[in-house]
Order: C-alpha cells, then structure tokens, then sequence
C-alpha cells in the first residue's frame, strides 16, 4: 500500500514537472545579482554551453554619447560556427535573426535578461528540418536564463 | 476493503497535490513571471500581485483567467501553452499573497445606464484610464526610467480584462478602491452606489465597441523584407550604406555574419551584415518598451548564393506582437517603411 502511494505520488510530480513550460514570444529572467555580476554570469552560461560569443553591443554607452541617459544596458550576441553556417546554408532568411542574442539590462540592484523564444522563429520558418535546431536552442536559453534566475 | 483502499489513495492524491502545488507554483511563477512582477509580486513591469489590496479585491478566477487570456497590446502575454494544472499552481502561487478570505464574485450581469456611466467615466476616469479606457501609457515596461506613477493605470477597454473582471469585482474595486495606488474608493469621492452600477454597466460596455489601438498588434505576412539585387555583392553594400545615410540613419560598420566566430580570412564573404542606427529613434524606442534592444542596432543583410545576390532585413513589424506592445505599432511601422525604403534604393 505504501510502495503503491510512494509511486502515484513520485508518477504525479514527474508528470507536472515534465510538462511543457514555454512563456509566449519571449524568454525573460529577473536575477537577483547586480548588473555587472549578472553579466558575467551570463558570459559564463553562455560559453559554458559550448557557445561562443560575438559580440557585446554597448548600448547606454552608445545612448550616452548623445547625451540620452540609461541605465546599463547590453546585448550579448553568441552562437555555434558550424551551426550558424549549416542553417544559413539552406535558409538564408534566418540570417537576419542570427547570431542568437540575449538582453540584458539593469533593473535596480537586480538585471532583467530577455531573448526571443526560438519557438518564434519555428513560427516563422515551419519547415521540419529546422525544429530540431530551434528545439536545441530553446533548451539551451532556457538553461542559461534558469542558470541566471538560481545564482544569487 | 477495495473501496477504503481507493479512499485512501484519493485522499492522499489530493493532499499530495495541494502539497506538490506551491512549489511547482513557485518554480513556474519564477519562470513565467517573475521578471515582470518581481520575485515576490512586488511589481515592476507587471502589477504588484502582492498588494494587499489587489490581492483583496480579486478573485482566484480572475488571475487564472489573466494567465490564460493576457492583456492583447499591453505587454501582458497570454500564455496558452501552460497546461491547466500549470496556470492552477500559479494561481495558488500567487493568491498565497492574499491575507483576507478569498473572495469569490458573482458572475451576474450588473445593471445599470452605460450612457449615465459614460458621463461619469469622463468624469472621474479618464485622467488615469485614458478617454476610451486605454489605460495609462507606458504600460509599466519603463523599468529603471522614471515613471509618473507607481502603478500604471490599467487597460479596462481590453479583452482580456473585460473577460476575466466580472461585474462584481469591478463594482468592488469602485466602491472600495485601493490603498496603495492612485484608484479611490468614488463613495468616498461622493458617488452613490448607483452611479457605481452606471458606471460598471458603461465599462461592460466597451465589449461591444470596436477595440483601440492599445489593444491591437500587428500582424505580418512575413517576418523578413527580402528585395533581389541587380548589383554584386560589392556594388549592393555599397548601395545599401548610402541608402542608409540618405534615410537619416547614421551607418555604423559593415560585418559578416561571422564575424567574431572565426578568423576573418575565415569568415564567409559572402553574407555580409551592414549595422546602422538613429540614436533619437533608438532612445524613443527604449523608452517605450527596453526589450526591443535585442533587435538593435539596425542591420540589413546582404548575401550572395548561386550567383544572387538578396538584401533582407527583420520585418519590424513582427515585434509588435512579439513584445504584445500597441505603443510599438506606430514605431514599427515607421521602421518598416524607412527598412522598406532603404532595402528598395540599394536595389533600384
């Protein structure tokens, strides 16, 4: 009877933790880390996922330079060269939503981290062939935002 | 003996599940909203869910139908890819917050004069609510900006809360309002419980009204602008620069797509991405929604397969729906036209 109930409870709280979570169009995280912390955590998550990162566009300081005030404010772009070369071989549309890219900017002692949801582009490039790659991307977003969200 | 067996077992399924509910509401609260509403509901792009008041006046049914539903053009997505068991977790979650009884409101119709309400509404109302009950700009995503008012007003001329507010609950919240934000109880501004019902029979209203801007995204046919060249590849960059320039754009460097990933004797000449920016547009933009930063600066692509060459870009328009942003809509079209500007007279 015991053994019986361990097992419906174990089958119930993998059943609910299995299920599809997906928030719509976007992936956002808040972390509880300040914004520089937070961003080398980011770098970190990111490579850590065999990424490499291209490039981190400076945005409050391009602001500043006009004189138009923000706080800090990055977009980290990274990706997986042979990755990149393979999809944009055969879809050339995807490249001007490549390299993947994360936002990520101060929100008081905390920093937001925001990315589009591959589950985007699957809408808008619905061949087959793609979905494993738009699947694997989602999975890894998923972790590095869920890496950010733990780390205090 | 069978029958005390599955007795048993149903009543551990259910204590098992409220047991399991808040944790897997937590961890689903902090995946699904804790970046708009603050780890512990105190607010920030979305409503403070955590507000004794806002708790006290809602029911569990109105956030599990806000969940599902959403606010359509003010920031608020409608998630309908979580299960039902998920959105209850969540709603448990949250309501957890609440330190009064829980309330549960009629469904009932509220009866009174819409044209009397309106009158009432333009009144009292709009100052917060906007004229045609739009809610108050900004729809909070200001995030570390100033903003004018802690709580942004809310969209009441809305689907989404126009079907998860039931009569009841919007006749609560005239009559008691609610402390802590700029909402007033309006029997203590004066107004008898019968311009109340007036004025909940005009806001029931506005279903029946054509939907505002602010409750509109816009749709695309497709997510890029794609123009063929007549130009090589060369020729076409050059073009596409100038262009930029001559549409009040300042270009900033010209790319490969790989760049970064590789040496640059490596990298494919052959898809070259020429970035550009307008930093007055780009700070307008911010202002208005500060996500839409992972689609700047500007770029447009140019690449060259089988002997074409193609110019493209991201279609702005699909960040509207995207972000679920209305104010974006005048931005992205704008975009959209300068994009469809430039792409056309590097390729004339």
């Amino acid at each position: 009877m015991n053994k019986l109930i361990r097992y419906l409870g174990l089958a119930a709280l993998l059943l609910s933790l299995s299920l599809p979570v997906m928030a719509e169009g976007l992936l956002m995280a808040r972390t509880d880390n300040q914004f520089p912390e937070a961003m080398t955590l980011l770098q970190s998550a990111i490579s850590a996922r065999g990424y490499k990162i291209t490039r981190l566009q400076e945005v409050n300081e391009n602001l500043a330079k006009r004189d138009f005030k923000s706080d800090m404010y990055r977009v980290v772009y990274f990706g997986k060269l042979e990755e990149v070369r393979a999809v944009t071989a055969s879809y050339p549309e995807l490249i001007p939503f490549l390299p993947l890219n994360i936002t990520i900017f101060a929100e008081g002692d905390q920093a937001i981290l925001v990315a589009s949801h591959p589950k985007m582009l699957e809408q808008f490039f619905p061949d087959p062939k793609l979905k494993p790659i738009f699947d694997h991307w989602e999975t890894d977003i998923l972790a590095i935002l869920d890496e950010l969200r733990a780390a205090k | 003996m069978l029958l005390r067996c599955l007795g048993i077992i149903g009543l551990v399924w259910l204590g098992l599940g409220q047991a399991l509910a808040e944790p897997i509401g937590a961890q689903l609260y902090q995946r699904n909203c804790a970046a708009c509403h603050g780890a512990t509901g105190t607010g920030g792009i979305g409503v403070p869910l955590a507000l004794p008041s806002f708790q006290a006046s809602i029911s569990d049914d109105y956030v599990r139908q806000t969940i599902r539903l959403g606010r359509s053009g003010r920031v608020m997505p409608a998630f309908t890819q979580l299960q039902p068991n998920e959105v209850d977790a969540i709603v448990h979650f949250v309501r957890a917050w609440n330190k009064q009884p829980a309330i549960v409101y009629s469904s009932a119709p509220i009866k009174g004069d819409p044209v009397h309400g309106s009158q009432l509404f333009e009144h009292y109302c709009i100052a917060c609510h906007g004229a045609n009950a739009e809610g108050s700009k900004g729809t909070g995503v200001t995030f570390s900006r100033p903003r004018e008012l802690a709580i942004m007003a809310p969209a009441l001329h809305n689907p989404g809360f126009l079907a998860s507010a039931s009569d009841a609950m919007i006749k609560a919240t005239l009559m008691n309002g609610r402390e802590g934000t700029p909402m007033v109880s309006f029997l203590k501004r004066g107004l008898k419980e019968k311009d109340i019902n007036d004025l909940v029979s005009y806001v029931r209203s506005l279903e029946k009204q054509p939907l505002p801007a602010s409750a509109k995204v816009l749709q695309v046919e497709s997510p890029v602008i794609v123009r063929d060249s007549p130009y090589d590849l060369k020729t076409t960059v050059e073009n596409v620069k100038q262009a930029v320039s001559n549409n009040n754009f300042f270009y900033g460097r010209v790319q490969t797509l790989e760049y970064g990933f590789t040496a640059p004797e490596k990298e494919n000449p052959k898809q070259v991405i020429v970035y550009f920016c307008n930093i007055s547009l780009l700070n307008q933009v911010l202002a208005v929604d500060p996500r839409v930063g992972m689609f700047l600066p500007c770029r447009i692509t140019i690449f060259e397969q089988d002997g074409k060459v193609k110019v493209m870009s991201v279609n702005p328009k699909v960040l509207s729906a995207l972000f679920n942003n209305a104010e974006l809509n005048p931005l992205c079209d704008q975009m959209t036209q300068s994009y469809t500007a430039i792409i056309e007279e590097a390729t004339l």
